[in-house]
């Protein structure tokens, strides 16, 4: 029979499995591997969507592989559909479990959110209401995905455009309580608070006043674009397209002063540019780590 | 199994992503007695461009050969009437080609479902599993008593397609932004699709090769295929043909016939 050229899980060097501390990375784009590998002993992380790596094999890999000899990496699934109401896709959720067991993540990270119902898959990151119902098939899905990999999953809080009449908790209030009851970790996605903020008419200072900060163990910061609702008001779209806007950038040092550093992702997933641009925008994020570099963070308050 | 009371939410919010005919849910608000209609529309746009993209991104030649206003409406009905199945967006657009063939506004094109089956295979073998290809010494060690009766195994990347058109000539014209020359789209081209550690590649198999291609991949031995490919074409050259497949990668191993 053939050989199997792929290297197998064991063969992967495992350097930058554990915790990486507060460094700041970027989304990996395959169009930057020339670039990413010409520059030595860089220091971040790269994070890549789980699905694009479900192939059997090929370039995907050898990429990823090549990515992964020299750092850390963040496996970020997309349509795992855990805030959906239909049963975790089994095949789905075997692929998730075999990435993290052959790439060794640092962080490994999904989104309150759903993208399939029936056969269809959207595609989206579609929102949900929040109620006593939604949290115990959210939970009852982590559990499953946190049984799977065998580590605590970090979820990411939703961009959202509108809101679910019967909603009956607060956002805030029912990430804490997922946290809480699965034990999962979480994703602070910056950019989306201040979307979701400014969409639904509320303070993203009181948002993140009321977010879990000492669960936090990754931030994602991105760029979004605007328009208008019904009413002629602006509604901001969480586009990845572009730099991370000013007052994106303000209430992550808040969030950073209070947390203490934490890895942060600058997400850029379509225009995306050259790479020394993606790397600047990296390098802003370390600079405000760095600043924060001895801030307590409040996680280990908790612990303490 | 319908879901619980208090988890409808999604067959509520979910049928009018992708139809435009229907109003939004009623289930869904703005802040403060706001109107959902704009803010609903985000996701449906998200839904639909999102996996047109995912179509064009599939497709590139196709979309280079009809222009991007053209390819997206048509990709626009498609997206709307076949949504995809599976979360692994590369896995998106098999049917596709079919859809090509029967759009109305396709039919002075008729090699352009070719070309997609084309680019289809193309992404189906960048994906494949990886294997080692055969080395070419292991069929020279074969005694010629042997030959008629030899099996090769597959590459999982390797496929062979047949078309009624130049659709080797126009898919590859059309992969790049080079200029494309004039084609004759009438003549008959047979495709060997094929992966490397890293790279496609697409050839033009001659007359013959790909009735004996189709052979060796789907496990017949190797003096039956000669014989289907001699059958097919009288000026079919067998040892070439061999070394071609075997060069491009199209197998990983071989065995002697009788499998007992």
């Amino acid at each position: 029979m053939s050989t199997i050229k792929s290297a197998p899980p064991a063969a992967l060097p495992l350097r930058f499995a554990t915790p990486i501390g507060g460094v700041a990375g970027t989304s990996f784009k395959p169009e930057h591997l020339p670039a990413i590998l010409e520059a030595k002993n860089r220091r971040g992380f790269f994070e890549v969507h789980a699905e694009n790596y479900m192939g059997a094999g090929g370039p995907p890999h050898r990429a990823l592989e090549a990515i992964r000899r020299d750092h850390p990496l963040s496996l970020h699934g997309v349509c795992m559909s855990i805030g959906g109401p239909r049963p975790l896709d089994k095949a789905h959720l075997a692929r998730f479990r075999s990435l993290v067991a052959r790439y060794q993540p640092a962080l490994v990270s999904e989104h309150l959110a759903w993208s399939t119902h029936e056969t269809s898959f959207f595609n989206d990151l579609l929102p949900l209401p929040y109620t006593a119902a939604t949290l115990a098939c959210v939970c009852d899905h982590i559990d499953q995905v946190q049984e799977a990999t065998r580590r605590p999953l970090l979820l990411e809080n939703p961009s959202t455009y509108l809101a679910f009449r019967e909603s009956s908790m607060r956002e805030t209030e029912f990430i804490r309580a997922v946290a809480e009851r699965t034990g999962c970790g979480l994703l602070l996605d910056v950019n989306n608070v201040f979307i979701s903020a400014t969409n639904h008419g509320y303070s993203a200072l009181d948002y993140l006043a009321d977010f879990p900060l000492s669960r936090v163990e990754e931030i994602h910061l991105a760029g979004h674009a605007e328009q208008a609702d019904d009413e002629g008001d602006l509604l901001l779209i969480d586009s990845h397209d572009g730099p991370v806007t000013d007052a994106v950038w303000k209430l992550y040092e808040i969030v950073i002063r209070r947390r203490g550093p934490v890895p942060t992702l600058i997400e850029w997933d379509s225009k995306i540019p050259d790479w020394p641009v993606l790397q600047a925008e990296a390098a802003a994020a370390q600079a405000i780590l760095d600043r924060h570099h001895s801030a307590v963070p409040a996680g280990e308050r908790h612990a303490a | 199994m319908p879901p619980e009371p208090g988890l409808c939410f999604a067959a509520s919010f979910a049928p009018a992503l992708l139809d435009p005919a229907r109003s939004t849910p009623e289930l869904v608000t703005g802040p403060n007695g706001k109107a959902a209609d704009r803010r609903y529309d985000v996701y449906r746009n998200n839904v639909t461009v999102s996996l047109i993209d995912a179509l064009a991104a599939i497709y590139p030649a196709v979309q280079r050969i009809t222009g991007t206003d053209f390819f997206r409406a048509m990709a626009r009905f498609h997206v709307r009437s076949n949504p995809p199945t599976s979360p692994l967006l590369f896995e998106y657009g098999r049917d596709f080609p079919e859809f090509i063939e029967a759009y109305e506004h396709a039919q002075d094109m008729p090699w352009l479902a070719d070309v997609a089956r084309l680019e289809r295979a193309w992404l189906d073998a960048y994906h494949a599993a990886d294997a080692a290809p055969l080395s070419p010494a292991r069929l020279s060690a074969v005694t010629p008593e042997h030959l008629a009766d030899l099996v090769f195994i597959p590459h999982p990347a390797a496929r062979c397609l047949r078309s009624d058109y130049a659709a080797v000539t126009i898919f590859a014209a059309n992969r790049d932004n080079a200029p494309v020359m004039r084609i004759d789209a009438s003549t008959p081209e047979d495709a060997l699709i094929t992966r490397g550690e890293f790279d496609v590649a697409v050839r033009r198999l001659p007359p013959g090769g790909a009735v004996f291609a189709r052979h060796l991949l789907s496990g017949r031995p190797l003096g039956e295929a000669a014989a289907a490919a001699l059958e097919a074409a009288s000026e079919f050259d067998i040892a070439a043909n061999i070394a071609g497949l075997i060069e491009a990668g199209a197998f990983t191993s071989l065995c002697c016939g009788d499998p007992s």
